[in-house]
């Protein structure tokens, strides 16, 4: 169209978009992910191995939202975050990085570089609205099919397709 | 190698790509309500080809395009044509990059089978990407890239359509997270319009088939591991010099393994999922050759890898197969689909240069000639740094041409520590390893897939 020359960035094939995700232990919280408008994530019941919390935070409102995989409701998270979204929050930033789960959320902190308490006390201050636990089952199946890649067997085919996907030492 | 011939300007390389650029920024906008300005583009990647074959169909499709009333057909022809333009430029780097290390190329022609499995599943996913080339990058949400989803979800499974799933999938992921299109900061141009044409000619029947085309006895010697990884998948390429036991021409091939993964495995985990699947990981790791018999190869020197056909051989260091080996080989041909400039790899060894750093770029002066240094692909998951490489006397390497200039990739370097010459490999964790950061990465990714697993067995089958 004209508009003026692409930077190198933009007309690169292999210009980085999402930078990859850091190394955290998953005992805790198998499962987050910032999608749907919301930090959401599956949290493990510290009681019963059976059993796992569906937490969610959304953008913006900070309406947050915990549940049992079975939709029975988490009964810390009545008026303010529990434990559960608690974890989950930290388990984001370590995951992506205080900056780009506060940036997703749309948290204003004080501090030049939150940390994972910075953009929790952020959010608890606006004293946030009690979320309705719907997006429990989507997300709850989110995380059952994000399990289901380990199932799939490696294959020795080629894939051209994947030299668009270097890895990145960089921080997007 | 005579980098000289790296550094000059390749004849038609500009207007070509400029033909490219404005079909890609009428993209960024979407095709539902073209506006002049886009319409010209249109015009102008049909004028770009008309000397083609498919200049008609072409014509046509940005026609009926720039009026707001193309068809899934008519999308697919403008892809062909962006992805026939990439074509020409591929040939003219190839061509460049052949004579600049002095190799030999197959004459090999390598043909698409063109299958005639239509599979309802390709469709679903040809009318996902036209929905998005209507919407335009700029115009994306949540609901028009999660409509990928379930597509990926069924593909998946089928290795047959791993291909496409694991493409549809890296794409969506970074749609994903870049939604909503109308308030990004930077939309990433020529890439999303690279991924989008792919995507939309893979979902032609049969055009992402790549069959054996014969078989391979002989010794391979491997030259460094080549990884590439999405938040959902990871490939590990490994570059080789295959010396035929027939006596003929020895030359290069590739042999490459692949595996879906939850984004949270990653950094050794990725080595981890992949080590099962062929033992030439761990040639490559403890630096052997391996003997082959009978191994498929496709016509463009990809090894069908079934360990069945290949058995460990005597010990082969990389830089002497580099010295010795690589300059005799020829390099293979190239499929029609994957001419494209993001799929150039060349092997090529270097030394003798110097290095100089500067804002963080890493630049190797060959022969009085700069070469740009990626040293960004270096995966995080092996004992090659960007330090070493800028200390390197001597670099195995691939490479690659990206944003308008080549550049070599690492993959081993030859470097000093204590007076003593020490080599580097970017893969050299493949096999497992012995190094302390090494064995602490392993224990944590070994951990994280024990977690996943755990939880999968408890949750999955219920």
């Amino acid at each position: 169209m004209g508009d003026g020359a692409l930077s190198d960035w933009e007309r690169s094939s292999t210009a980085r978009v999402i930078p990859p995700a850091r190394p955290r232990k998953l005992a805790k919280v198998p499962f987050v992910e910032l999608a749907d408008g919301r930090l959401q994530g599956v949290v493990s019941s510290g009681s019963d191995v059976g059993r796992v919390y569906v937490s969610s935070v959304a953008a913006g409102d900070y309406a947050f939202a915990c549940s049992t995989n079975n939709n029975r409701p988490c009964g810390g998270a009545r008026g303010s975050f529990c434990n559960h979204i608690r974890a989950l929050v930290g388990e984001a930033v370590l995951q992506y990085g205080a900056e780009r789960v506060a940036r997703y959320l749309r948290v204003e902190t004080a501090q030049e570089e939150p940390d994972a308490s910075a953009v929790t006390t952020a959010m608890a201050r606006t004293c946030p609205p009690q979320g309705d636990t719907g997006a429990a089952a989507p997300v709850f199946s989110r995380f059952l099919r994000h399990l289901a890649y380990l199932e799939l067997a490696p294959t020795t085919a080629p894939l051209p397709e994947m030299h668009w996907f270097p890895p990145t030492r960089a921080v997007v | 190698m005579r980098a000289d011939l790296l550094t000059e300007p390749v004849d038609g390389l500009d207007e070509v790509l400029a033909a490219v650029d404005a079909f890609d920024q009428a993209l960024v906008a979407g095709l539902v309500r073209p506006q002049p300005g886009q319409a010209a583009a249109l015009a102008g990647l049909a004028e770009a080809v008309a000397g083609t074959p498919l200049a008609a169909r072409v014509a046509e499709a940005a026609e009926k395009t720039a009026a707001a009333s193309a068809g899934e057909e008519h999308l697919t022809a403008l892809a062909a044509a962006r992805t026939a333009l990439l074509g020409s430029v591929h040939d003219a780097l190839t061509a460049r990059l052949q004579e600049a290390t002095g190799r030999a190329r197959s004459a090999e022609t390598v043909l698409t089978p063109g299958g005639q499995r239509t599979v309802n599943l390709l469709a679903a996913a040809r009318s996902w990407l036209v929905d998005l080339a209507r919407a335009g990058w700029r115009g994306i949400d949540h609901d028009v890239v999660s409509a990928s989803a379930q597509v990926v979800s069924a593909m998946l499974p089928d290795p047959s359509l791993r291909r496409q799933a694991v493409l549809l999938d890296g794409f969506a992921a970074e749609l994903a997270a870049s939604c909503p299109g109308a308030t990004l900061e930077r939309v990433p141009v020529r890439r999303w319009a690279d991924l989008w044409s792919r995507a939309m000619l893979l979902t032609l029947p049969g055009a992402a088939d790549v069959p054996a085309a014969g078989t391979v006895t002989g010794r391979l010697l491997p030259l460094g591991v080549d990884v590439h990884e999405h938040a959902t998948a990871v490939q590990a390429q490994v570059h080789a010099v295959l010396e035929p036991a027939d006596g003929s021409a020895s030359r290069l091939v590739r042999a490459a393994v692949a595996v879906p993964k939850p984004d949270t495995v990653v950094g050794a985990g990725l080595w981890q999922l992949l080590r099962p699947r062929t033992s030439l990981l761990a040639a490559v790791g403890e630096g052997r050759s391996m003997d082959l018999a009978d191994m498929p190869v496709t016509a463009e020197g990809d090894l069908l890898w079934d360990d069945e056909y290949a058995r460990p051989g005597e010990p082969a260091e990389a830089f002497a197969t580099a010295r010795v080996a690589l300059p005799a080989a020829a390099d293979p041909a190239t499929a029609p689909l994957d001419r494209h400039p993001a799929r150039i790899a060349v092997p090529v060894f270097l030394e003798g240069y110097t290095a100089q750093e500067e804002d963080g770029a890493l630049t190797f002066t060959v022969a009085g000639h700069p070469l740009a240094v990626d040293t960004d692909r270096i995966p995080a998951a092996g004992p090659l740094t960007p330090e070493a490489v800028a200390a390197s006397g001597a670099c195995i390497g691939l490479l690659r041409w990206d944003a308008g200039a080549y550049r070599v990739q690492p993959l081993a370097v030859e470097t000093t520590v204590r007076k003593k010459t020490v080599t580097l490999h970017a893969g050299g964790w493949a096999g497992g390893t012995a190094d302390k950061a090494g064995v602490r990465a392993e224990k944590a990714a070994t951990a994280a897939v024990a977690v996943l697993r755990e939880r999968a067995g408890r949750l999955l089958r219920k």
